[in-house]
């Protein structure tokens, strides 16, 4: 496929991602650090003959999602921590009408009003489903700016193969950041291939009505609809999950970080490793399913360290994972605070 | 003998699970009359809203969507905008519409977007047992006003359809009743009127319905229907809006 290199930003990246696996329909607010991606959609949907509104709210936002999806187009929202609690009670009818979508959250520092600082802290809001209900959504969390372009398109195949919310989960760093990546060539358009939609909404001809809805009153009927939904998410917990390894052959302490905190650990371990420090490093790349499969349990020498712009939200995945077969270390800070690699680096020496 | 009267091919042969005496059976009868009039159920598309009418699409014969409680225009909005060809339009309650959705109320009327409203006022809400409405009457007892409504507790009845009618995106307000016969054929007529509007792409339109809940009133049906007449329409004036 030909391509051709461009300089762009993460939320840009995910937008143009976004139009290139098809996305006909977008639907946000502004909040900062997430702008750019509104904005790039406002200039780019309607030239490739997609819808663009800036809802009057994020509640607004997401039910136009809802709206979208349910009449068969591919569809996204995007927003930061507070938009994206916002949105919750609207993801959760997504994933119990069982609607494909993509929600892009640019993770700012929390609680409340927070700051506009990259964090890691909506991680247990993101993989633990978010809003009410016994749910999940598939969350992919990019390294990269060429990743965030590359994720927005797997996010859309696998909203639409699962028929569930897809969260693209990245920071403030992420999403500012800018970039060289390799683009596809193809006109956005030429993506957008209709794939049959038999379930969406598209007026009666020819067939019994459709009908999109989470409502199952009747006894039973609810208990049988989230059945469903765990037979499907075991299935993804099976065969979804991605991650990025490096050194874990003959690693002692394997750092495990996602997102920009994995470029960060990624530098300490050069320097580590140039020290003759053999350290390792997991990068999970699916937030939920999250990659257990990663994490070798025989050696019981290997500690883990976990490190994260948050007190320790990932941390408990990767206790529940070793489940007390390995030694589990952490290095967090929030609220804007960033762990150095000077902080990594230190914190290694004292586990060696 | 000729048959002159039918079920509409737009609405089920089913049992209502409406409470005698309800509004809305009647309502979602004149929508499927509507609808096989205009000769539009196979491009249909209609938005239930969260309450009584909750299970509308259990009647309807065409494609429907649930909406969150108050988000049925902002679900409205982007199914018509994916699909303008299809005839799109959203069935709410006085809370769904005036109180939690208002907002998305406003701003679809603003935006003008090319959208069929059916408003469902009866001053209360109805499926969860009869607490106040945005548009309960001064004076009324519900679960949360007993001894009334009181304008210096509770506030005033909201007249969103005369605010929505200050707004330039709105094309058709009509406010009409349910209290007799001859009500019922002007709320016929405005709702064919708010459908052609959208056919001939002219924008906005919205139905206020003056509808009785002889449940949560606690009136039998006769009383419900004398008192829109006597009472409710006086804070609600029937006719043309806009």
């Amino acid at each position: 496929m030909p391509k051709k290199k461009i300089l762009i930003s993460g939320n840009e990246a995910i937008a143009e991602g976004a139009l290139q696996a098809g996305c006909s329909f977008y639907a946000g607010y502004p909040i900062t650090p997430q702008n750019e991606l509104i904005a790039y959609m406002a200039q780019y949907m309607p030239k490739t003959g997609g819808v663009f509104i800036q809802a009057e709210s994020e509640l607004a936002a997401i039910n136009m999602v809802y709206g979208a999806s349910a009449a068969g187009a591919r569809a996204m929202t995007s927003s930061s921590s507070p938009g994206i609690s916002l949105k919750q009670e609207g993801i959760s009818y997504i994933a119990g009408a069982e609607l494909p979508a993509v929600i892009v959250n640019i993770m700012r520092g929390g609680p409340g009003l927070g700051n506009i600082a990259p964090a890691q802290s909506d991680y247990f809001q993101a993989t633990r489903g978010g809003g009410h209900g016994d749910y999940h959504t598939i969350v992919l969390a990019p390294g990269s700016v060429q990743e965030a372009y590359d994720l927005a398109q797997t996010s859309f195949y696998l909203a639409d193969k699962y028929r569930m919310p897809v969260m693209i989960l990245g920071d403030g760093i992420l999403g500012q950041m800018m970039e060289p990546i390799l683009v596809s060539h193809k006109s956005p358009a030429a993506n957008r291939h209709n794939k049959q939609k038999p379930w969406a909404l598209s007026g009666c001809k020819g067939r019994k009505p459709n009908i999109i809805k989470s409502f199952a009153l009747a006894e039973g009927a609810l208990e049988e609809l989230n059945l469903k939904l765990q037979r499907k998410y075991k299935v993804i917990k099976n065969k979804e999950s991605r991650f990025e390894n490096l050194f874990l052959d003959d690693a002692k302490v394997v750092l495990v970080a996602y997102g920009t905190m994995a470029r960060i650990a990624k530098s300490a371990l050069g320097r580590l490793r140039l020290a003759g420090k053999k350290i390792g490093l997991i990068r999970p790349i699916t937030l939920w399913p999250f990659p257990e499969r990663a994490f070798c349990l025989r050696n019981k020498r290997i500690k883990y360290l976990v490190i994260e712009m948050s007190y320790g939200q990932m941390l408990e995945d990767v206790r529940l994972t070793v489940n007390g077969k390995a030694g589990v270390e952490f290095l967090g800070r929030s609220g804007g605070g960033v762990p150095s690699e000077e902080e990594i680096i230190n914190k290694v020496k004292k586990i060696l | 003998m000729e048959k002159i009267f039918f079920r509409p091919e737009a609405l089920y042969d089913v049992p209502t699970h409406y409470c005698p005496g309800c509004g809305h059976g009647i309502v979602h009868r004149l929508v499927a009359q509507v609808i096989d009039q205009l000769g539009i159920r196979e491009k249909t598309i209609g938005i239930a809203p969260v309450g009584c009418a909750v299970v509308a699409y259990d009647y309807w014969n065409f494609d429907c969507s649930e909406a969150a409680h108050g988000r049925a225009l902002a679900v409205a909005t982007a199914i018509k905008r994916v699909r303008p060809q299809n005839i799109v339009f959203t069935y709410q309650g006085d809370g769904d519409l005036a109180a939690i959705g208002t907002n998305e109320t406003i701003h679809a009327a603003s935006r003008g977007e090319n959208l069929t409203v059916i408003f469902i006022n009866n001053a209360v809400y109805g499926m969860t047992g009869g607490q106040m409405a945005p548009t309960t009457l001064l004076g009324q007892k519900t679960s949360t006003t007993i001894d009334g409504r009181d304008r210096e507790k509770h506030g005033y009845p909201l007249k969103i359809s005369e605010m929505l009618a200050l707004l330039p995106g709105v094309y058709y307000i009509e406010r009409v009743s349910l209290h007799n016969p001859q009500e019922v054929l002007k709320t016929k007529r405005a709702i064919r009127q708010a459908f052609e509007n959208q056919i001939n792409n002219s924008g906005f339109s919205l139905v206020e319905i003056l509808s009785p809940c002889p449940t949560c009133w606690g009136l039998n049906p006769k009383e419900s229907l004398d008192w829109i007449r006597d009472y409710m329409q006086k804070e609600f004036p029937l006719g043309r809006i806009k």
